[in-house]
C-alpha cells in the first residue's frame, strides 16, 4: 500500500475575493470546522459549556469565546464554528464532555459555506430575498437563526451593528453569493 | 403572507414554514388492530371546517420544530400557536369537536 | 408651433429645464415636472391612441392612475438599445424626462388612419356576449379561423419581444406604520404617528412629490396657509425625521393577509442619468404593524352620446393641467356636471384666461353657493341641462345640450363649440386596497359610493377614500388615523353631487354611442343588453360585458355600472352588490414581480464539487432536482447513444467512475437509531452489525413505496442513510415528522449530510485495484471487506467512509469523502484507472447498467401508487416486525388483491427498437377505443451489453404473465412485446461479490 500522506488540499467553494459594493463588502470566509450538535436542551442546560462552546444560550442567539462560536438554531439544536485545524480535537473534546449523556455530533464543515458581509446598507441588502426584520432593536447583535435568502436556505448572524455572517450549503453558495451580489448593486452611487 | 408566531422563535414569516394539514390526529397505538374502515379513517378522512382549525406547521427553515396552530380558515387569522404534544386552546365558540377522524386521541 | 397650450405662467413645473420627448417620431417640448399626458396637451395633441374593441379615437382622460385610454409604449432607453420598451404606460403618469420615445397604440397603419377603426362601424356585431354568441358555429372554425384571429385581435398595445434590459430590485421592509397616500389626509397622518421618534413608519405615494390633491389646488388654505406652503412644511417635517421613509413614485398595489401591503417603486424612469445598475423598480413588501389608508377619491365620468371623443376628460383633471401644470387643454372649455367641484376647476380655468361654459344637470335650486360665485365671475351656467352628444371625431368640437324639463322630458337641443370638456359625474373613494384588505364595504348613500365598513386587519381608512371631501375634515381625519386629535381650520371646499348614471337623452338609446368603460369599449347599451338577457349581479355583468374587468379595473367605470344595473333592475345599488377589488391595483411589470430572480439567480443551481471535473471533460449535464448531474461524457464526434454504449460496456469490462455526490445523506444518530430505523423502514435493522450496509425501502403510512437507499450502520449508534436525489429533503422531513410528532421520546437525531460528503462511485471488475494504492487503515480483502459492508479509513490521506455497494451489479465502491476534498481524490483516482482503462460515466450510463439487473428507481418504476410487493420486492418487507410506517395499510384490500399493476421486462419485437417510455401496453388492438390499458412502461434503453433494446413496465398481474406477447403504443400504432423477468443481465448476480 502506497504511503500517500494527505496530499489533497481543501478547495474553496467560491472565490476568495470580496466584492465591494458602495459601502457594502461581501467577503467568503475561509475554511473553518462546524459541528451540527443536538442533544436535549435539559442536557445543554445542565453542561452549561462543552469545549469552550457555550450551550446555555436562549434559542436564536450566537456566543463567540476566543475562536469558537456556537449558534442556538433551536431548541436541541446547535451550530458549533471553530478553527479548521482543530476539526477533531474539538470533536473528540465534545465528546468526551458529554460523556454518557445523549446527543449527537456531527461534522459538517464541508457542508456549510461562510459568507460575511458589511456595511452601513448590508442589512437592506440582505433584505432583497430575507424577510426578516433586521432592525436592531428586532434583530439585535448575537442574534442568529436559520431564514430564507431568496430561494435559499441560510443561517444569518449579526456579528456587529453592520456585520453579518451568511451560512449556506455549499451547492448553494454560489446563488447566495451572487445573491447578495446583486442586491447590494442597489447601493453603488446613485446619481440624478 | 402570514406571520406565524413560532413557539420557539416568535413571530416569523410564512415563508419559513410548511403546513402540515390538520392537528390531533395521533398515529394509533397498535395499528394491526384497526379494521380496514378504522384505518381508512385515519389516514384520510379530516374535517376541512369553515373557522377554527386545528393544524399542524413546522418552522423549516427557522428552528426546524413542529408545533401547532388554531387558524381561522375564513380571515386566514391564526388564534394561537402551541407546542406538540399539548392540547388544543379553547378557540372560544368556534371550536371543532376534536380529531374525529381519528380512532384514537392524544391529549 | 411648440407648447402653443402651454399657459404663460404658474405650474409646478420648471421652465429652466426644457425637454424633448418624442410621440410616433415627433418632437415635443416640455419642462421638467411634467407628465408625457401634460407635454401632449401643451402641443395640442389630443388625439393619442385608438381604443380596445372599436378602434375609435381616444385622448387624455385623466391626470392620473385612473386613465383608462391614454395608453404609450413607451421606450425608456433607445441609446441602450433593444429591451427597454414597454406597452400601457399611462400617458397621464408617466414623467416626462429628455430622451423618451413614445408610440400610440392598437391601429394600423397610423393613429391617424387606422383601418380597424371599421369595428367601429360594424359595432351592432361587437354587442355584449359577442364571444358566446358569434364564435359557436361551426366547431371547426375554433381552431383553424376564430382563434387565430381572436389572438391576433386581443390584447393591448404590443408585448416586448427581447429580454427586458433592465435591473428590478427587491425589499423587504417592516415597520409599525404605512401610510398610502401622501395627500392631505396622508400627510397629516404620517406627521402624527411618527411623533413618537420610537415608530418607524414608511409613507408611499405614486406621485412624484408628496401633496397629492394639494398640488394643484391654489386657493385653498390650511391653517391660514396656502395648502403648497403646508404640504413643504409637512414633508420637510417629516424629512427631518429619522423613523420617517418617504417613498414618492411608489404605488402600493397589492394589500396581503396580516397587513402585508406590496408595492412598486419607480426608481429609474424618470431619470436622465440612471447608472447601469440602478434598478429599473424596486418591490417592496412591507409589514407594517398598521396600515392608515389614505388613497384619495375618483372621479366619475359623465355617460352620453360619444362622451369618449379626444379633448372629453375629466372636470378635475382639467383643473389638474391648468394649475400643476400650466396647461390649458382647450381655449374653450365646456365643463358638464352634476356637482360642486367641477365648479372650482372651472373657475380656475377661467382664472387662467380660459373660455369656459357650465352645464349643470342640477336644477337651480339644487345648486349650492357655487353657482353664483361662478356667474360672478361671468361665466354662463345652464343648470338643469343634459348632455345628448359631442361633435367632432379625432377631437371634440362642440357639445350638443339640452334642458330638461320638470316633467323630465329634453328640450330643444343646443350646441356649445368647444375644444375641450370637462366632465364630473360626482366622486368616488377608492376603496380598492381595503376591500383588499378583506375589509367589508358599506354603500352609503348620501355620498352614492361604498365606503370602507369594519375593518378586518390592523387598518384605517382617512379623507377621501372614506367618502371625506371637505379639506378640514380630510386633514383632521388624516390626523386622528395618525393618532392625534388635532383641530384644523380649513377654507371651505365645493362638494356634493347629484348621482347622474346615464344622462337623458331625445335620441334613441339603440344608437347611442355612451361609453361606460373606455378601456374595454363598453356602452351603456352593452350593459342594458346584458339586463335584458337576464344577468342580475353585478359579477356577471362584469364578466358578461366585460366591463371593469380591463387594466384600469373599472376606476372610473365601476360606479356608473352599477348605478346602470341598479337603475334598470329598480333595485338599490348594494342589492345588486359591488365587485371584489383585487391585486394589483395598477398594473405592474413582470419585473418588478420576479426582481432578481433571473437568468442566473432564477433558481439555485446547485453543482457538485466535482462539477468543474465533468465540465473540463466535456460532459453533457442534466437537471435532476435543482443538481446539474454529469449526464455522459461524449468523446469527439460521439453522439449520446454512443457514448452511452461506449461507458455501459467499460465499467462492465474494466471500470467507471462516477459522481453521485447528489444522493441524499442522512446521519441518524442516538441510543434509539435502530429502533427508530426499524419503525420508518420497512426491513428490521435490530441485527444489522456495525461495518454492514442494507438495501432499506421506505414507504408512506397508505403503503406505498416513498423512497430507497443503501443504509450503513457505523455503530450501535450511529446509522449512515442515503436517499434519492430527489427525495433527500423530503425523506429528512418525514423522519423529522414522525420523530417529533408521534415518536418524542425516542433519542434520535437526523443531520443532513448530504452536503458534507462528496461520493465518487468506482464500477467495474477493476474498482478495487484503481483504489487499492491509495487507501490506508482499511483491509479491501473481499473476506474482510466484503459485499455490502462499510469501513471508515483514509483514502489519499483524507478520511472516508468507504462503502462497498453496487447500482451496476459490477464490483463497486462509493468513496465518501469531506466535499472540500472530493476534486483532488477524483484527479488521483482518475490517473491512475486511466492506466487501466477507466471511463467516466454520467447518468445515463448509470441507468441503463442498473436496468440490465432490474434494480428500480423510485419515481421511474413508482409513482406514488406502487407497494413492494408491486415491484417484486416482499422479501424486503418485514414479517416479524409489530409495526411501521405504512406496515398496516399493505393489508388494506386494494393492496393485496389481484388486478395490481407487477413490474416485469418487456423484450421489444425488435431489438433495434427502443419502447417509448410511458407508453401504454394492450392485450390485442383488436378492441374498440378506449381500449383497456393494462399496463405501462416505466423505463426502456438500448442496453449495449444484452446488444439488444431492453424495457421494465408495471404491468396488470405482471408476474403471472412471463412468456406473453403484449402490444405496446408506440408513435405511429402498436409494436408487439414480450413479457420477462426484469433482469437482462447475469440473472445469477454474483459479480458484485467478487
Amino acid at each position: 500500500m502506497l504511503e500517500t500522506g494527505r496530499l489533497a488540499r481543501r478547495a474553496a467553494v467560491l472565490p476568495a475575493a470580496s466584492v465591494t459594493r458602495g459601502a457594502v463588502v461581501i467577503r467568503p470566509l475561509g475554511a473553518q470546522s462546524r459541528f451540527s450538535l443536538r442533544t436535549r436542551p435539559a442536557t445543554a442546560e445542565a453542561l452549561g459549556t462543552v469545549a469552550g462552546f457555550t450551550l446555555a444560550l436562549p434559542i436564536n442567539r450566537m456566543s463567540t469565546a476566543g475562536e469558537r462560536t456556537s449558534l442556538r438554531l433551536g431548541p436541541d439544536e446547535w451550530l458549533l464554528i471553530g478553527p479548521e485545524a482543530e476539526t477533531d480535537e474539538l470533536a473528540e473534546a465534545v465528546s468526551a464532555e458529554f460523556g454518557e449523556r445523549v446527543f449527537s455530533l456531527v461534522d459538517v464543515s464541508h457542508r456549510n459555506v461562510g459568507i460575511e458581509i458589511t456595511g452601513r446598507n448590508a442589512a437592506h441588502v440582505l433584505n432583497a430575498g430575507c424577510p426578516l426584520d433586521l432592525a436592531e432593536a428586532a434583530f439585535p447583535v448575537g442574534m442568529a437563526t436559520r431564514t430564507v435568502l431568496g430561494k435559499a436556505e441560510i443561517v444569518l448572524a449579526r456579528t456587529g451593528v453592520d456585520a453579518w455572517r451568511v451560512e449556506c450549503w455549499r451547492s448553494f453558495a454560489t446563488y447566495v453569493h451572487g445573491f447578495l451580489g446583486e442586491g447590494a448593486l442597489d447601493f453603488v452611487a446613485v446619481t440624478g | 403572507m402570514l406571520v406565524i408566531t413560532c413557539p420557539n422563535c416568535g413571530d416569523r414569516p410564512e415563508l419559513e414554514f410548511r403546513c402540515g394539514g390538520e392537528a390531533h390526529i395521533a398515529r394509533p397505538q397498535t395499528p394491526a388492530e384497526l379494521d380496514d374502515g378504522q384505518w381508512g379513517a385515519f389516514l384520510f378522512t379530516r374535517t376541512n371546517p369553515k373557522g377554527v382549525h386545528a393544524e399542524r406547521w413546522i418552522h423549516q427553515h427557522g428552528c426546524g420544530r413542529w408545533f401547532n396552530a388554531l387558524r381561522d380558515t375564513v380571515s386566514d387569522r391564526l388564534i394561537a400557536t402551541y407546542p406538540m404534544g399539548t392540547p388544543r386552546p379553547d378557540a372560544g365558540a368556534g371550536a371543532a369537536p376534536s380529531s374525529p377522524a381519528s380512532p384514537t386521541s392524544q391529549p | 408651433m411648440s407648447q402653443t397650450y402651454r399657459l404663460p405662467q404658474g405650474g409646478r413645473i420648471d421652465r429652466s429645464q426644457p425637454l424633448t420627448v418624442r410621440f410616433n417620431g415627433k418632437a415635443l417640448q416640455g419642462y421638467r415636472g411634467d407628465t408625457l399626458a401634460s407635454i401632449l396637451l401643451a402641443n395640442g395633441q389630443h388625439l393619442v391612441g385608438r381604443s380596445f374593441k372599436y378602434h375609435r379615437p381616444r385622448g387624455i382622460l385623466s391626470h392620473g392612475s385612473d386613465e383608462p385610454s391614454a395608453l404609450l409604449s413607451v421606450n425608456w432607453r433607445a441609446e441602450r438599445g433593444p429591451g427597454f420598451t414597454d406597452p400601457n404606460n399611462r400617458a397621464s403618469v408617466v414623467e416626462a424626462r429628455e430622451g423618451l420615445e413614445t408610440r400610440s397604440q392598437n391601429h394600423w397603419p397610423s393613429l391617424e388612419f387606422d383601418l380597424g377603426a371599421v369595428n367601429d362601424l360594424l359595432s351592432p356585431i361587437f354587442v355584449a356576449g359577442f364571444y358566446y354568441k358569434t364564435f359557436m358555429w361551426p366547431r371547426k372554425f375554433w381552431d383553424s379561423v376564430y382563434e387565430p384571429v381572436i389572438r391576433a385581435a386581443a390584447g393591448l398595445g404590443k408585448a416586448p419581444e427581447v429580454p427586458d434590459g433592465d435591473r428590478y430590485s427587491n425589499r423587504h421592509a417592516h415597520c409599525d406604520v404605512l401610510v398610502v397616500g401622501a395627500g392631505p389626509a396622508g400627510l397629516a397622518a404620517a406627521l402624527a404617528a411618527s411623533k413618537d421618534g420610537a415608530a418607524r413608519v414608511i409613507l408611499a405615494d405614486e406621485g412624484r412629490e408628496p401633496g397629492g390633491a394639494l398640488l394643484h389646488d391654489l386657493g385653498s388654505t390650511i391653517d391660514g396657509k396656502p395648502a403648497s406652503d403646508w404640504v413643504a412644511e409637512a414633508v420637510a417635517t417629516l424629512d427631518a425625521r429619522e423613523n420617517v421613509v418617504v417613498l414618492p413614485r411608489t404605488t402600493a398595489f397589492g394589500y396581503y393577509n396580516h397587513n402585508h401591503v406590496v408595492m412598486v417603486e419607480r426608481v429609474a424612469d424618470h431619470r436622465v442619468d440612471a447608472a447601469a445598475g440602478l434598478p429599473r423598480e424596486r418591490l417592496w413588501q412591507v409589514r407594517a404593524g398598521r396600515v392608515i389608508l389614505a388613497t384619495g377619491s375618483h372621479e366619475r365620468p359623465l355617460v352620453f352620446a360619444n362622451n369618449d371623443r379626444p379633448g372629453i376628460m375629466l372636470a378635475e383633471s382639467v383643473r389638474v393641467f391648468v394649475n400643476r401644470y400650466a396647461v390649458a387643454p382647450g381655449r374653450r372649455i365646456v365643463f358638464a356636471t352634476s356637482g360642486a367641484s367641477a365648479y372650482t376647476a372651472a373657475l380656475d380655468a377661467r382664472r387662467a384666461g380660459i373660455d369656459v361654459t357650465l352645464v349643470d344637470l342640477r336644477l337651480e335650486e339644487d345648486c349650492g353657493p357655487e353657482l353664483g360665485e361662478l356667474r360672478a365671475v361671468g361665466v354662463e351656467v345652464l343648470t338643469g341641462h343634459t348632455v345628448v352628444d359631442a361633435t367632432g371625431r379625432k377631437r371634440v368640437t362642440g357639445l350638443v345640450v339640452a334642458p330638461i324639463g320638470r316633467d323630465g322630458r329634453v328640450g330643444a337641443r343646443r350646441t356649445l363649440p368647444c375644444d375641450a370638456v370637462g366632465m364630473s359625474g360626482g366622486w368616488t373613494p377608492a376603496v380598492h386596497l381595503f376591500s383588499q384588505s378583506r375589509g367589508k364595504l358599506r354603500f352609503d348613500v348620501e355620498l352614492d359610493a361604498f365606503v370602507p365598513g369594519q375593518s378586518v386587519q390592523a387598518e384605517t381608512s382617512a379623507g377621501a377614500c372614506r367618502g371625506l371631501y371637505d379639506l378640514a375634515a380630510v386633514v383632521a381625519d388624516g390626523f386622528r388615523a395618525g393618532g392625534a386629535e388635532q383641530p384644523v381650520e380649513a377654507s371651505a371646499s365645493r362638494t356634493g353631487f347629484q348621482p347622474a348614471r346615464v344622462l337623458p337623452t331625445d335620441a334613441d338609446p339603440a344608437k347611442v354611442r355612451a361609453f361606460i368603460d373606455f378601456q374595454n369599449d363598453v356602452t351603456a347599451k352593452d350593459i342594458k343588453l346584458a339586463v335584458r338577457e337576464g344577468f342580475e349581479s353585478i359579477e356577471h355583468v362584469k364578466r358578461y360585458t366585460t366591463t371593469g374587468m380591463a387594466t384600469d379595473q373599472g376606476k372610473t367605470s365601476n360606479m356608473n355600472a352599477l348605478g346602470l344595473v341598479a337603475g334598470l333592475l329598480d333595485k338599490e345599488i348594494p342589492a345588486v352588490g359591488t365587485t371584489t377589488f383585487r391585486p394589483p391595483y395598477t398594473p405592474v411589470t413582470f419585473g418588478a414581480l420576479i426582481g432578481p430572480s433571473r437568468d442566473a439567480l432564477f433558481e439555485p443551481v446547485r453543482k457538485t464539487a466535482l462539477h468543474q471535473w465533468a465540465e473540463s471533460q466535456g460532459a453533457a449535464f442534466e437537471n435532476v432536482a435543482l443538481w446539474k448531474r454529469a449526464w455522459y461524457f461524449p468523446k469527439a464526434g460521439e453522439d449520446m447513444h454512443r457514448a452511452v454504449s461506449r461507458e455501459c460496456k467499460a465499467v462492465r469490462e474494466t471500470v467507471g467512475i462516477f459522481d453521485a455526490s447528489t444522493l441524499g445523506k442522512i446521519e441518524v444518530v442516538g441510543p434509539d437509531a435502530a429502533e427508530f430505523m426499524n419503525r420508518i423502514y420497512t426491513n428490521a435493522w435490530t441485527k444489522l452489525e456495525p461495518g454492514r450496509c442494507r438495501y432499506g425501502l421506505m414507504l408512506r403510512e397508505d403503503g406505498y413505496v416513498m423512497d430507497d437507499g443503501v443504509v450503513a450502520r457505523l455503530a450501535h449508534d450511529r446509522f449512515h442513510v442515503t436517499t434519492t436525489t430527489g427525495g433527500a429533503a423530503r425523506v429528512l422531513q418525514h423522519m423529522e415528522d414522525y420523530l417529533q410528532t408521534e415518536w418524542p421520546e425516542l433519542d434520535v437525531f437526523l443531520t443532513s449530510i448530504t452536503e458534507q460528503w462528496a461520493v465518487i462511485a468506482l464500477q467495474g471488475p477493476k474498482a478495487r485495484e484503481v483504489i487499492a494504492p491509495f487507501v490506508s487503515d482499511i483491509d479491501l480483502d473481499p473476506a474482510a471487506f466484503p459485499h455490502m459492508a462499510v469501513r471508515t479509513g483514509y483514502i489519499c490521506g483524507v478520511p472516508t467512509r468507504l462503502f462497498r455497494v453496487s447500482f451496476t451489479g459490477e464490483l463497486g465502491y462509493e468513496i465518501n469523502v469531506p466535499a472540500d476534498y472530493a476534486e483532488s481524490v477524483w484527479k488521483t483516482l482518475w490517473e491512475r484507472g486511466q492506466t487501466l482503462g477507466m471511463v467516466p460515466y454520467g447518468t445515463e450510463t448509470m441507468h441503463v447498467l442498473r436496468a440490465e439487473k432490474g434494480y428500480i428507481i423510485v419515481g421511474q418504476e413508482t409513482d406514488g401508487t406502487v407497494s413492494p410487493d408491486d415491484l417484486g420486492l416482499g422479501g424486503l418487507v418485514s414479517k416479524v416486525k409489530p409495526d411501521f410506517i405504512g406496515k398496516r395499510s399493505l393489508a388494506r384490500p386494494d393492496l393485496v388483491g389481484s388486478g395490481r399493476k407487477q413490474l416485469v421486462g418487456l423484450l421489444g419485437k425488435d431489438p433495434a427498437e427502443v419502447l417509448d417510455e410511458g407508453a401504454q401496453i394492450v392485450a390485442t388492438p383488436d378492441q374498440p377505443v378506449p381500449m383497456t390499458m393494462i399496463g405501462h412502461v416505466t423505463s426502456s434503453y438500448h442496453s449495449p451489453n444484452c446488444g439488444r433494446s431492453i424495457a421494465m413496465a408495471m404491468l396488470v398481474d405482471g408476474r403471472s404473465r412471463i412468456g406473453e406477447t403484449l402490444y405496446v403504443t408506440t408513435p405511429s400504432g402498436f409494436t408487439t412485446a414480450t413479457v420477462c423477468e426484469p433482469v437482462f443481465f447475469e440473472p445469477k448476480g454474483e459479480r458484485f461479490n467478487a
